[in-house]
């Protein structure tokens, strides 16, 4: 199957600092993946490097089978970071939503009839279409989120980019946003999105790339989380637990070894005696 | 009754509360995207900036309109590239641009000492000195802005919400923000006239973060900016005619009073909701 995103020898940095170095990822239609990494390891550089507000310093960025010399990715729809959004602004749910539009919605500068149907169909594919003339600030962190992935997808794109979707959430809301961009991907949606929670990340997502500056290792959860990737990737001492079919990530506590932090282990499953 | 009409027997009063109506609601409409793109210290610098325009025109005997508009959309130009492409933040971009822009103007005067014509209503803002033509161009410029405005609302609110977002969007942002910064520098050059120089940011500023105050929906924010921007310039000219006081720094106070007024009623008001809020509790 022909990549819907393809990179091939990507670097990029700002000014002279080198922030991403030979990255080559292929994304295939219907895949749901995570980018994982410590804090500045060039996960939203990357992302940005796919959506074309960035371009490589070296290699080409391909999207739907053509290079991104010029201009934004077509067909992509991007939520950011929640954290960026200014909360104040005076604009309803409505409006929000409709700013995924804009690129489809001709001169005529207001909101339309048809299309106000098109924002009522996704907030309630969403479950959130009571929300329509609420403000922005008014919202729980789960209802935000829903509200910013409804102005993504509104235009029906190709490929879903989201910047760290579950940060600030309680677990059950971040819970709750995976499952339902695990249920957007049955539907055919391909996933690309950034995140801290390895945990959440083995949980819900098929794919996980392991990124600090270059690409560490790719692949399923349970292939890729291992110590000694996940201690490439954070330069950090990282314990893996695999418990009742689950997989648990924790940054080794300094002195403290495996049978400090699980009191009855799982025979066969303590990394202290595999590191031996 | 009379006391209405009576001012208006006065071209100079007819001519200067029709440019301080328009200008009122210009600034209240520019103002909104000033407000939320957190941007309010730029219609102070860029009004610095276009007075060194306006004396430049002058010494080169250029139309003031085309000289200090050029000057003035290149300023707005360099403080947003400034901002985009270097790693100096906004109000230093600002603060060195427009600074020494008006430095230019105050230069040349020093150097020029002949002038017959007095800045000080660059400066101040006069009233008396509005004729019949400078009606025409603030209403031709209204209308253009508002035109403009009107077609370009949804770049402009997706870009003044989220400027990186919407160029990802598809937006071209920096057209959109060179169209902004003409717009701007066209409201400041019109304004200059009936407010100075020093008194523009405010009424800028003011009726936008009124309405702010009064309203968390953008489209009521932009009417009632508008109109406070209006209202304040027509009473704002009654209260300088009858009191006899500069009619800029009076738009101003009466702006500021509202604003004040607005202040202390949400206040007050937030805290009656709190306290039914605990009371439900």
């Amino acid at each position: 199957m022909k990549p819907l995103v393809e990179l091939n020898q990507v670097s990029f940095g700002y000014g002279a600092q080198a922030v991403l170095k030979n990255i080559s990822l292929h994304l295939h239609p219907g895949q749901f993946a995570a980018l994982v990494g410590p804090s500045g390891a060039g996960k939203t550089t990357l992302l940005k490097l796919i959506l074309g507000v960035l371009r490589p310093s070296i290699g080409e960025v391909w999207l739907h089978g053509k290079a991104l010399n010029n201009g934004v990715a077509p067909r992509v729809g991007y939520v950011p970071q929640l954290e960026s959004v200014d909360w104040n602004f005076p604009v309803t749910v409505e409006q929000v939503v409709w700013m995924g539009l804009v690129q489809h919605s001709g001169l005529w500068p207001w909101i339309t009839t048809q299309q106000r149907k098109l924002v009522l169909d996704i907030l309630n594919r969403l479950g959130i279409d009571e929300l329509i003339n609420r403000h922005i600030r008014d919202l729980s962190g789960g209802q935000q989120q829903r509200v910013f992935l409804a102005r993504a997808m509104i235009s029906n794109p190709d490929l879903l980019v989201l910047d760290e979707p579950t940060v600030g959430l309680d677990i059950k809301t971040a819970e709750s946003i995976l499952v339902l961009l695990a249920e957007l991907n049955r539907q055919g949606m391909t996933i690309l999105l950034t995140t801290h929670d390895l945990n959440a990340a083995a949980a819900h997502l098929p794919w996980v790339v392991c990124i600090n500056q270059r690409i560490i290792a790719q692949g399923a959860p349970e292939q890729v989380f291992n110590e000694n990737i996940l201690n490439q990737t954070y330069r950090g001492e990282m314990i893996v637990i695999r418990q009742n079919g689950m997989l648990f990530v924790q940054q080794k506590p300094h002195g403290h070894t495996y049978h400090d932090l699980i009191p009855n282990p799982v025979p066969g499953e303590n990394p202290d005696e595999e590191d031996r | 009754m009379s006391i209405l009409l009576e001012p208006f027997q006065f071209e100079f009063f007819r001519n200067g509360t029709m440019t301080a109506v328009l200008v009122g609601a210009l600034c209240g409409l520019i103002g909104v995207y000033i407000v939320l793109r957190g941007m309010s210290y730029i219609g102070h610098g860029l009004s610095h900036a276009i007075f060194g325009g306006a004396v430049v025109s002058y010494v080169m005997a250029w139309n003031f309109y085309v000289g200090a508009g050029i000057w003035g959309f290149l300023a707005a130009i360099l403080i947003n590239q400034t901002m985009r492409r270097t790693r100096i933040s906004a109000d230093a971009a600002i603060g060195v641009i427009t600074t020494s822009s008006f430095a230019v103007g105050v230069a040349l005067i020093s150097r020029y000492r002949h002038f017959t014509r007095s800045f000080d209503a660059a400066l101040f803002g006069n009233i008396l000195g509005v004729t019949g033509q400078d009606v025409l161009v603030v209403l031709v410029t209204t209308l253009m802005v508002f035109i403009l405005i009107f077609f370009f609302y949804k770049q402009l609110l997706f870009t003044t919400f989220d400027e990186e977002v919407a160029r990802i969007y598809g937006i071209k942002t920096e057209w959109v923000d060179t169209l902004f910064a003409l717009i701007l520098a066209a409201t400041l050059i019109v304004s200059m006239q009936i407010l100075g120089v020093t008194l523009i940011a405010a009424a800028l500023v003011i009726p936008a973060i009124t309405a702010r105050l009064l309203t968390d929906s953008f489209n009521r924010m932009v009417i009632l900016s508008v109109l406070i921007g209006a209202i304040t310039g027509i009473f704002g000219m009654y209260v300088s005619y009858y009191v006899d006081i500069a009619s800029g720094a009076t738009i101003v106070l009466v702006q500021a009073t509202i604003f004040g007024i607005s202040l202390l009623v949400t206040t007050l008001q937030n805290r009656a909701n709190r306290r039914l809020m605990d009371v439900h509790i």
